[in-house]
């Protein structure tokens, strides 16, 4: 700045030479922010370089560990057995992958249509005070740490799903469904509320001029006009319940068997891996399956993002 | 209130034009009470009901609280063991992996906002972000596994779990950092330069001070978020703690409070492994409610201020 | 002219401020009405009182009387739904749904319980030709209704508030973001209209009012100057304010 008063009080020649870079006066302060500037520019490049190698760091290391399995287990056994033994080289993954979508369905089931009213709630018949008090108290329930969410399951559900139905073992897919559905119940909420509130006004004044009540405009034109923003929701919420590791550990009970009942108590890919990762030795067929089922769960995650990605250019497109 | 619309009330309306669309009847109106009701009674029954159950932990737990409890260190056998290693790792572990992650968070995040140029490099780069921050953090954990203990040969310890974390936070940084510095608006940005700065300049002195609220609104999210992540925990730097207080050393064992709460109440075989889980739990909530509140309550106020 | 709408003595308030005070006016029926007047004067709200839209502002307080066909539109006995039915509005900005041309038209008469196919086919047909659209968008219904002009969206919206059948028309200044071609054929629209409907206009153009309307209602302050026979308001007005603003000495 001071430089440049300088200069401007001189001929419109030495003005033009100094606005040349690198010449003039001013030639080390502007020759070090020039440096400084592309140096910095060199440094962003390289943590948003950082950020795609650890994604492709994790993506070729789960491979690689992973594809390992099938040096001594069958492709059709792994994908197609239920029959899980490692210790008798038995490695049928099929009722983890079972086990992982219907758990994440039956959360889906339960904790959608709860979500999805909680947001038409917030979005269009709380008052304002009471609007202003709730979302904040969702914002923090989705910071609770799923361990704590695991704890509650196993100390106050599980106990009360045994004296609700006179089974010995509550432990299974619906306790863990549930404790699901109470961690991804506040994220769908918040997400589908914040799509349900970004649907214009005019729509609303339309439909209600044309003699509609709540009912019908909320679903007629509010929930459709917001249908894009609520399957993002749906989808970030499933992308919870898949990987969740903790809060389903605790609570449903780590068995390798195959669920046919909500209360058998049985295993997930998440949890089994959590289980038993520690206690094998990393060059064993029976860790390389474990992480063959991390790369299974990776690219499940993968597919979603770009289904959420397929969705958002959908709607810039229209 | 209804039928009176085809009572004798509204003779005129009636009378002007004839209804081709048959009789109204009422019963989308009764449905729309219903449906207020429902969703009146869902919204306060399932918020109060997640609500209530989270605070009847911290009842449970934070009478029971005593100082010694949190800086003690944990017993195996006996009775009246404490949190104090775990408690102490998990802030020394969050801060590592912080220190590590929000410079390149940071970075990254600029490097999308304000240099990437619009074209097919940074669409990749951001489907890189998006797609790490959906990596379950179980896989982060398995990562941490391949690269410090088999590759490095270091085992479980807090640094391996520190970095892991760090991974797993890098995403969620970079975004919020992105979304931040794009909120300023475009006018502000324009004035710095227009006044001869160079984009270095106008990032330091402008962009991140006006930014600088949504900033540390999401590194405190993030920190929340991390402060009771377990999986990571558990798979690179293990159940254990190395037994005594103020452990600095960066290849000791790593167990943090998250972990060592599921570890008494799964694993553990001493005698008050309940109180020592009820309490644990008590004190996870309510820290992380502490980070998350601390630092929003002034921008509801801030909100709020700019909106009357 | 009959008189279909009565407003007797009406005020109305938002919290503490008074919106609109003591206005009395009466619209005849089939015929168009047109309210002028600077802005927030007041002839806005007028307007969405007919249909009852300021009921959803919270805070909304009402004195006095409106009859629509002689019944008290606030009285307890009146159902909003079927009011809004009756009376028909079209707002300032062109507001389809995110939903086909036909969806729009056909969301009125499914509301409100026409579920047969052919009869709907019927009515988005009628309602389009009365809005002087089919001719253009009849070979694709199933677009979306945002892929068309502003202009020509404006007309499905008049063509989605007819297919319910009002018997009066609201315009909320339906002309004001549209270009003057577009303007145009809306207000020819209107003069067609007005032989079936009771059409009440907002307008901030005052040369609109003069072009299509037989009754001009001039507002100001939330106050009603003078109302009479649009001709005679624009020749010789009885109020020196009304001169002033239709001179155009301010607003």
């Amino acid at each position: 700045m001071i430089e440049m008063n300088s200069t401007a009080q001189n001929a419109p020649a030495e003005l033009g030479n100094s606005i040349r870079t690198g010449s003039g006066p001013s030639f080390d302060r502007r020759t070090r922010l020039r440096w400084a500037n592309s140096a910095f520019r060199i440094a962003c490049i390289a943590a948003a370089g950082f950020v795609c190698l650890v994604l492709f760091g994790i993506l070729f290391l789960m491979f690689r560990t992973g594809i390992l399995t099938f040096q001594e287990v069958g492709f059709a056994e792994f994908f197609f057995s239920t029959d899980w033994d490692p210790e008798n080289g038995h490695y049928g993954a099929l009722l983890f992958i079972y086990g992982t979508i219907a758990l994440t369905a039956l959360t889906l089931i339960i904790s959608v249509p709860f979500s999805v009213l909680i947001a038409v709630f917030l979005a269009e018949m709380t008052p304002k005070w009471l609007r202003n008090t709730l979302r904040p108290v969702l914002d923090l329930l989705v910071g609770i740490p799923s361990v704590v969410y695991g704890y509650l399951g196993l100390t106050v559900l599980i106990p009360w799903l045994r004296d609700l139905t006179g089974k010995p073992l509550a432990d299974g897919l619906l306790a863990a469904a549930i404790v699901l559905t109470i961690m991804v119940l506040p994220t769908i909420s918040r997400v589908s509320d914040d799509a349900i509130t970004a649907v214009p006004k005019k729509y609303r004044d339309a439909s209600y001029a044309l003699g509609s009540n709540r009912f019908q405009t909320i679903f007629r034109v509010v929930l459709p006009a917001s249908s894009r923003g609520i399957v993002y929701a749906v989808i970030l919420g499933m992308a919870r319940a898949i990987g969740e590791t903790m809060a389903v550990v605790m609570v449903i009970g780590n068995t390798a068997q195959i669920a046919d009942s909500l209360f058998k108590p049985t295993a997930v890919l998440t949890s089994n891996i959590v289980m038993q990762i520690s206690s094998v030795e990393f060059d064993s067929t029976w860790n390389y399956a474990l992480y063959m089922m991390g790369f299974l769960l990776l690219v499940i995650s993968l597919l979603m993002i770009v289904a959420v990605r397929f969705l958002q250019k959908k709607g810039a497109s229209e | 209130m209804n039928g009176s619309m085809n009572g004798s009330t509204n003779e005129a309306l009636r009378s002007e034009a004839p209804y081709s669309f048959g009789k109204r009847n009422g019963s989308s109106a009764v449905f729309d009470k219903i449906f207020t009701a429902v969703v009146w009674g869902i919204g306060i029954l399932v918020i109060l009901f997640i609500c209530g159950l989270l605070f009847m932990l911290l009842k449970n737990g934070l009478p029971k609280l005593t100082w010694s409890f949190l800086y003690s260190i944990p017993s195996e056998i006996e009775e009246g063991g404490g949190i104090g290693p775990a408690l102490f790792n998990s802030f020394y572990l969050l801060a590592i992996s912080l220190v590590i992650s929000i410079p390149i968070g940071l970075a990254a995040g600029i490097y999308l906002a304000e240099f990437a140029p619009d074209n097919k490099l940074i669409g990749f780069v951001r489907i890189c972000v998006e797609g790490l921050s959906s990596v379950p953090s179980i896989i982060f954990g398995l990562f941490g596994i391949a690269l410090f203990v088999e590759m490095f040969q270091i085992g479980l310890t807090i640094l391996g779990g520190a970095i892991s974390l760090a991974f797993l936070n890098l995403p969620m940084l970079t975004r919020i950092t992105e979304e931040s510095i794009r909120s300023v608006p475009v006018e502000m940005k324009n004035a710095s330069f227009a006044l001869g700065s160079t984009h270095l300049q106008t990032i330091r002195k402008v962009l991140v001070p006006v930014a600088l609220s949504g900033l540390v609104t999401g590194i405190c999210l993030t920190a929340g978020r991390a402060f009771g992540e377990s999986a990571v925990i558990i798979l690179t730097a293990g159940v254990t703690t190395s037994g005594v207080m103020w452990d600095f050393n960066l290849f000791s064992p790593g167990e943090t409070l998250a972990v060592h709460l599921w570890y008494v109440q799964s694993e553990a075989i001493v005698p008050d492994a309940g109180e020592i889980a009820q309490k644990a739990t008590s004190v996870l909530i309510f820290i992380v409610l502490l980070i998350n509140l601390v630092f929003r309550v002034p921008l509801w106020l801030n909100a709020r201020k700019t909106r009357s | 002219m009959k008189a279909l709408i009565e407003i007797d003595k009406l005020n109305l308030f938002y919290g503490t401020f008074q919106a609109l005070k003591n206005v009395s006016v009466e619209i005849p029926q089939r015929a168009i009405t047109a309210f002028i007047g600077p802005s927030g004067c007041g002839k806005s709200t007028l307007l969405r009182t007919l249909n009852r839209m300021n009921d959803m502002i919270p805070g909304t307080r009402i004195e006095g009387r409106i009859a629509v066909g002689g019944t008290d539109i606030y009285s307890g006995e009146v159902h909003v739904e079927t009011l809004r039915k009756k009376v028909g509005m079209v707002f300032q900005q062109p507001n389809p749904f995110p939903k086909s041309i036909y969806d729009n038209v056909a969301y009125g008469p499914r509301l409100h319980g026409v579920r047969s196919k052919k009869q709907l086919d019927e009515i988005v047909e009628s309602s389009l030709k009365a809005a002087a659209l089919w001719g253009e968008v009849k070979d694709h219904l199933k677009r979306s209704a945002l892929s068309i002009s502003g202009g020509q969206q404006q007309r499905l919206c008049i063509a989605r508030a007819l297919a319910v059948e009002p018997d009066i028309l609201l315009m909320d200044e339906a002309t004001s973001a549209l270009d003057p071609i577009s303007t145009l054929k809306i207000e020819e629209l209107a003069q067609e209209l007005k032989d079936k409907y009771t059409i009440v206009m907002v307008t901030h153009n005052m040369h609109q009012a003069a072009r299509v309307s037989h009754q001009t209602v001039f507002f100001l302050n939330g106050e009603v100057v003078e109302y009479s026979e649009t001709e005679k308001l624009f020749s010789d007005p009885s109020d020196q304010r009304t001169e002033d603003y239709i001179s155009g000495r301010f607003g």
